[in-house]
């Protein structure tokens, strides 16, 4: 490549260098372009949202943004976690609890100035169960007449969905089943209102529109990929006196520990992602005023193969559920109050009381052990547990390895692979146990239940069982509440005691951090959403240096 | 001079074709899928439909030519049209992952930031590097060398992983002097840069010493001292242009390296470039955005290198580009 003598060369080089250098420069001058004046209030929310489209995100990081900038006919009281009015400022149910007749505000507006009619109410569900845009939250609609048949495509007429609007402000909507937590529903992301125009103009980048109609208290002013998100207040929304903060940063990141050091050093007021605590330090955190703990509604739990070798008796799945000591898992791995959990469904869930589970009885487990022919572990061929790699998972399993090693005398092998194999593995049922979580999409024991029903996708146990299906059909029929409570209840017993398809370990506990003396309006609930509009900075806030 | 470029440039080409097919092919063996997710859809057919919508269920080859752009499809009239988008138009694809974003939309995001922070970090490696590997050459065996190459050794074995949570420990959270993390101003940057900086200037030092134990060595400095020159004008103007050579043949590749972005140090300060996406796309299968990044960073290190080249026969007029 180099040979010799020229030097004539050398004009047209540095000119060509000068040119480069003078590119990087202007690259460099573009990275650093000027400052964004400071937020009002800075909340650490997670890792980068994969979308902010209400209809299409499923993580909780995505949600909260698409909440905070889109409303459906209710919306979430941020302090008891209950559906109370949103767009709709009231409604009517039939007596049969099947159609919903719901009012909107006359004074219901886009962030636009336009008003928000029924007609975009039908048209946000219809986008919901079309099964091109293929929502993977489309079930949330499932209990409207016709979305399972819509989505599925056996019904292709997306008008024949259950909702329609009677006048401009009027949505009746049609159930398939009464159900119980329908207006719960109505508040979830899933079901919020989008404005037509835009998607319709802008379509898979709908959200890069600016401005951005929105629906909720908030509007769009900046998404910055794997930074942040900037929200202002949206001065049209019904409800705008109410709003606290003018404008709001959304800090999207990856390590617990960047979090906490934010938090630290007073550039960000919030931390409401657990995923961004960094758990190694809760011993210390703990005791901090700012760290709160609370309940929600969130289990971490263990699934059977059961099509698989000895686990296909449930013995000896009830045997191995017996033999752990749960209390101790909760208290010396987990370090955030969580409590031990017998059954799936966690305590606080609404209408529901859930049945006594299993506890920790290791004699009868080796009884039940020696009755499936493995008299004190002996012949018992070793199996494995599915994780994904990371710290706590892992001294879970190395937690259960020990306990079943020396109360029945079998030898569990751990198997922790990264987050993609193992939820690969995880769907094909491709493993003997698996360690599995749950959260509650909205308060009501079926979020949990109906995961284990026969055609559920989330099942991956490989168990179905027409009698539990049939339990909670019937109950998802039922107007009252109590009854149905009970079927829940058997159907609950069968899962977690007689079958004993899956082995709940603990039930999660929620986080926040801030400071309670400079931020107000944040609230633990069971469901752990957190309402962005009434949170703000109390005035001792702003007189900090 | 120009032809030698065009023929660089040129023999881009088909080196990242092989990139692209290389890439293409050898994310799509890991096993999982883009579309695996813990909680499933509400139906099989939403994956379906997924995998429709991104091509998923053609066959590879079908959607490797689609990648690049001359596949042709049904126009749902009976007939056939080229595919629109593909690489031959810049178009790296949508995001599997990130719904609303294309891969083109997160490069013209991320890139000029990490660009901003390699640039600034490539800066520090030299301003630090060059000095100081002139100092400890000249002072060879003195007290200053040994100071100066025990410095330059340490920064060479402490990796950012370590420098990075240090400086936040000491200059951010002790003395409050820097912000921990973000990237919104030129005070936010300094601890990014110095962590990023700060194992390459530990690496040119030692180059830089090495080159210019030589270059004092050679005749023309002997003949430069005997013309009766200064000792600064021996080293600045005879010696440092052969001196330097090793240090810029290492800057390229460097530069390259740099300006595509770090995973540790983006992470580390929430830098938002696209060396936390290098990563991040390959543990969740964003197929088109492994493929994306691998070619902007191929570009990157072929043209940097060419630049260095260029940069030989300035310096070294013995070096002719042909």
């Amino acid at each position: 490549m180099h040979s010799v003598v020229s030097a004539s060369t050398t004009a047209p080089v540095r000119q060509f260098l000068s040119r480069i250098w003078l590119a990087l420069l202007l690259s460099l001058l573009a990275g650093c372009a000027r400052p964004d004046p400071p937020a009002d209030l800075v909340v650490i929310n997670g890792t980068e949202p994969e979308t902010l489209d209400p209809a299409l995100c499923t993580g909780q990081p995505d949600g909260r943004v698409a909440a905070a900038l889109f409303e459906g006919l209710t919306r979430v009281h941020p302090k008891t976690g209950e559906s109370v009015p949103g767009i709709a400022e009231r409604w009517e149910i039939s007596p049969d609890g099947k159609t919903y007749l719901f009012y909107l505000r006359t004074n219901a507006l886009w962030s636009n100035g336009e008003p928000i009619t029924a007609d975009d109410v039908v048209y946000s569900w219809r986008r919901v169960v079309d099964p091109a845009n293929a929502a993977d939250y489309a079930g949330q609609l499932y209990y409207v007449k016709n979305g399972l048949a819509i989505n599925t495509r056996k019904i292709t007429d997306l008008t024949q969905l259950g909702v329609s609007a009677v006048n401009p402000h009027l949505v009746r909507v049609e159930l398939e089943n009464p159900t119980a937590f329908f207006l719960d529903l109505c508040a979830f992301r899933t079901l919020c209102v989008v404005h037509r125009k835009t998607i319709e103009k802008y379509g898979d980048r709908w959200l890069m529109a600016r401005p951005l109609p929105t629906s909720g208290c908030f509007t769009l002013e900046q998404w910055k990929v794997n930074d942040r998100v900037r929200l202002r207040k949206n001065p049209y929304h019904w409800d705008a006196a109410n709003i606290r903060s003018e404008v709001v940063d959304l800090i999207h990141l990856e390590s617990a520990t960047t979090a906490l050091n934010l938090f630290e050093t007073g550039q960000a007021d919030i931390i409401w992602d657990k995923t961004l605590i960094p758990m190694e330090l809760m011993d210390v955190l703990k005791e901090r005023p700012y760290v709160h703990t609370f309940k929600y509604l969130a289990t971490y739990f263990m699934r059977f193969n059961v099509t698989r070798g000895p686990f296909k008796d449930p013995r000896v799945r009830k045997a191995l559920a017996l033999s752990i000591n749960k209390s101790r898992i909760a208290g010396h791995i987990m370090k955030a109050g969580e409590e031990p959990a017998a059954t799936l469904v966690p305590p606080g869930t609404a209408n529901y009381q859930a049945p006594e589970g299993l506890s920790y009885n290791p004699n009868l487990a080796r009884k039940l052990l020696a009755e499936a022919g493995f008299p004190e572990g002996k012949g018992f061929p070793s199996f494995h547990y599915l994780f994904n790699t990371a710290k706590q998972h892992e001294q879970v399993a190395v937690e259960l390895q020990q306990m079943w090693k020396k109360e029945l005398g079998i030898s569990l092998e751990l198997r922790n692979t990264e987050w993609k194999v193992y939820l690969a593995d995880q769907s094909a049922v491709n493993f003997d146990l698996s360690r599995s979580a749950w959260v509650g999409d909205y308060n009501d024991p079926n979020t949990f239940l109906d995961m284990f029903m026969s055609n559920n996708g989330n099942n991956r146990t490989g168990w179905k069982s027409p009698e539990y299906d049939a339990l909670l059909d019937r109950a998802n029929r039922m107007t009252d509440l109590k009854e149905r409570a009970e079927l829940l209840r058997q159907a609950e017993r069968l899962l977690v005691v007689d079958d004993v398809v899956i082995m709940p370990l603990f039930f999660y506990a929620g986080i926040t951090f801030y400071r309670p003396d400079e931020i107000s309006g944040i609230w633990a609930n069971i469901i752990d959403e957190h309402a962005l509009y009434p949170v703000g900075k109390t005035k001792k806030a702003d007189l900090r240096p | 001079m120009w032809i030698y470029l065009t023929k660089r440039i040129v023999g881009l080409l088909p080196l990242l074709l092989v990139i692209s097919f290389l890439s293409f092919m050898l994310v799509r063996m890991a096993p999982g899928s883009p579309f695996d997710k813990e909680r499933a859809p509400a139906s099989p057919d939403i994956e379906r439909t997924l995998r429709e919508k991104y091509h998923q269920d053609e066959p590879l080859w079908q959607q490797y030519l689609r990648y690049l752009g001359v596949a042709r499809e049904s126009d749902g009239q009976g007939g056939t049209r080229w595919v629109r988008g593909g690489l031959v138009q810049g178009d790296l694809g949508p995001s599997f992952k990130y719904r609303n974003h294309g891969v083109n939309d997160i490069v013209a995001q991320g890139l000029p930031v990490s660009m901003s922070l390699g640039l600034l970090a490539f800066l520090f490696a030299m301003g630090v590097g060059i000095p100081l590997g002139i100092y400890t050459a000249l002072r060879r065996g003195q007290w200053g060398d040994h100071i100066g190459s025990f410095f330059s050794l340490l920064a060479f074995c402490i990796p950012g992983l370590v420098v990075g949570p240090l400086l936040i420990m000491g200059l951010a959270l002790q003395w409050r002097l820097f912000p921990v993390a973000l990237w919104s101003s030129p005070w936010h940057m300094v601890l990014p840069t110095v962590t990023l900086g700060l194992y390459f200037s530990g690496r040119i030092a030692r180059l830089m010493r090495e080159g210019m134990t030589e270059a004092m060595k050679e005749a023309y400095v002997v003949t430069a001292r005997a013309k009766g020159l200064s000792e600064s004008q021996v080293v600045f103007r005879h010696a440092l242009r052969l001196a330097i050579l090793p240090v810029v043949s290492y800057s390229g590749p460097l530069l390259a390296d740099l300006l595509t972005g770090s995973f540790v140090v983006e992470n580390l300060f929430l830098v938002p470039g696209i060396g936390v996406f290098l990563v991040n796309s390959a543990l969740g299968r964003d197929y088109n955005m492994v493929v994306g990044l691998a070619l902007v960073y191929a570009v990157l290190l072929v043209l940097l290198n060419l630049a260095v080249d260029l940069t030989y026969g300035f310096l070294d007029r013995r070096v002719k580009l042909s």
